[in-house]
């Protein structure tokens, strides 16, 4: 019941927080962006334009889906000890768990509000374009439960940084490390690995592991159909075939789990 | 039985010993001041009895429990020290939330607003109020479901007189219901009417733990008299009982407590040379400062 309350809470807040509308305002005219632009150039490659429109939404999700999350919790639990609230919610009967999940429900309901309304406004936007309401919306669904995988694992993080980090200040900015660590840093360093490898030893064995062990990568190559992977992704194909589907699902179920657990473990040791 | 029983209480932060083998006890209905300077470890103790920070060694029981139990806390009300409620949310949003929290009705918390003269400004957002008003939701938060105990860090500061005023009253009705309210604070004044019992703490050790009356007797402060004299019989008059003459008609005269009638019926043996008397009783300050000072076998 208190989980309830916590996240009833947070949720009025979030409603009146100008990065959560910022967030669902970006996501939405980034997918019609992305749809209507992706649309143009496959009428005759025989793909589902609804294919075409997820996959260009995949290549924005992995960087916007976690800073939405990250900016989400960041302050979640450094904020609250910074203004004293935090001392007075645990004098209340409420566990440091309950506190937690309370607030990942809510902002894991944010989340979904923001990637659902941009992926419910593109499907309609092709469903409009083609006049035909008759295809899969696989495409769209996958993204949808992948984009929240992704997000609950960086809401869990930002959780973590939030309890390790006493200043908001200073947890925005370890948040902000993170995203550019995890999203943009990561890929980069394991190109320039996989340029001085030349195809060796690391190419083979080491690279598709360490490539679906980044969250962000394993929600990629899972979104990423095999008809495009070869023109938009030369590299990464064969690394997404080596883990498998079941390597990349695992990578990006279990990084929630572990990164919310690892909150709780730091938040259970802050002194409020 | 004690709603309170604190034994020999520590708490240490490496070498710094913030609060020293600390014991007194609350009982239902009294309304207690915890007096000390900044760092004297007010703050800390209300958080041990919480069970928001750990004891280094003795022992709190709270409520027939230990700190933190949840039965402890569904009983317990607090106000932290300079708490800032979430901008956005509105007086009523943020109440309601608190008494959800405590499995206590939410009409509860309207009346609560009500009871801390907050209802016209119950739905707007917290963002707008002043300082005196947020200490107002603080105060009616810690209400919430009919606690037994009540602590109060810092609760007056940033009130104006009339908010102080209206504060002590709550505290009064509260104690009156047979909550136990403890309450720490600078501003001494403002506690002579509105306290059963005073402990003072300084460098994290008890120092006094008496009621005012009693205080004073120990203390053995002098108790100063100013007398105004009619005309230039200042001089005289300081001549007469002792005194020093502080400007060209009044003079300043000290005594023990036990001293004062007699002081005063030679002044009054002085007769028309004396316009007005003045008894100036030892202030709560004084008595602070005297206690700080001392070490706890002088009390």
């Amino acid at each position: 019941m208190s989980i309830i309350n916590v996240a009833r809470i947070e949720l009025l807040i979030a409603r009146r927080n100008m990065w959560v509308a910022t967030s669902v305002l970006m996501m939405a005219v980034f997918s019609l962006v992305l749809t209507l632009a992706g649309g143009a150039p496959t009428g005759s490659v025989g793909v589902s334009p609804l294919t075409v429109a997820a996959t260009s939404i995949t290549t924005l999700s992995v960087y916007l889906v976690p800073l939405v999350a990250l900016l989400l919790s960041f302050d979640a639990i450094s904020g609250e000890a910074e203004r004293g609230t935090l001392a007075l919610s645990l004098s209340y009967p409420l566990s440091r768990a309950e506190i937690l999940i309370g607030k990942f429900l809510a902002h894991f309901l944010v989340l979904g509000f923001a990637v659902g309304v941009g992926l419910i406004l593109s499907g309609l936007l092709v469903v409009w374009q083609t006049g035909n309401a008759d295809m899969s919306f696989f495409p769209l669904i996958r993204l949808f439960a992948t984009s929240l995988a992704l997000g609950s694992a960086f809401l869990g993080l930002g959780y973590l940084v939030s309890s390790l980090v006493r200043q908001p200040g200073v947890a925005s900015g370890a948040a902000i490390a993170i995203w550019l660590v995890a999203v943009v840093l990561y890929d980069l360093v394991l190109l320039g690995a996989l340029v001085s490898d030349g195809g060796g030893v690391f190419t083979k064995t080491f690279f598709p592991w360490l490539l679906v062990a980044n969250p962000a990568d394993a929600f990629r190559l899972l979104n990423m159909p095999d008809v495009l992977v070869p023109e938009l992704t030369s590299g990464i194909s064969n690394a997404g075939l080596v883990s498998g589907f079941a390597g990349q699902l695992t990578s990006l179920l279990l990084w929630p789990v572990l990164a919310l657990l690892l909150a709780w473990a730091a938040f259970r040791r802050v002194e409020p | 039985m004690s709603l309170l029983k604190l034994e020999k209480v520590t708490k240490q932060y490496g070498s710094l010993t913030t609060v020293n083998e600390v014991s007194f006890s609350l009982e239902a209905g009294q309304r207690v001041a915890l007096l000390g300077h900044n760092g004297a470890g007010k703050t800390t103790l209300m958080r041990m009895m919480l069970g928001l920070t750990t004891i280094t060694s003795g022992h709190i029981d709270i409520l027939d429990t230990v700190p933190g139990d949840s039965q402890a806390r569904r009983q317990t009300g607090y106000l932290p020290e300079n708490v800032a409620f979430h901008g956005a949310l509105t007086g009523r949003e943020q109440l309601r939330h608190f008494a959800r929290l405590k499995s206590v009705p939410v009409t509860m918390a309207d009346d609560l607003l009500h009871r801390v003269g907050l209802n016209d400004a119950a739905d707007r957002r917290i963002r707008t109020y002043s300082k005196g008003m947020r200490q107002r939701i603080g105060l009616a938060q810690a209400l919430i479901g009919q606690p037994k105990l009540v602590l109060l860090d810092e609760p007056t500061s940033g009130l104006d007189p009339v908010s102080r005023h209206e504060f002590y009253e709550i505290v009064h009705e509260l104690a009156g219901e047979g909550t136990a309210v403890l309450l720490s604070s600078h501003a001494l004044s403002e506690l002579e009417t509105s306290t059963d019992r005073i402990i003072i703490l300084s460098q994290g050790r008890l120092v006094a733990n008496n009621d005012l009356a009693s205080l004073r007797r120990n203390a053995r402060l002098p108790v100063r008299l100013n007398v105004t004299a009619t005309a230039n019989t200042a001089d005289q008059i300081a001549a007469e009982l002792g005194g020093q003459r502080v400007n060209c008609s009044s003079v300043e005269l000290t005594c023990q407590q036990d001293e004062k009638v007699a002081l005063l019926g030679q002044i009054t043996r002085l007769g028309e040379a004396v316009k007005d008397v003045n008894v100036i009783p030892v202030s709560l300050e004084e008595l602070y400062r005297h206690y700080s000072k001392s070490t706890p076998e002088d009390q």
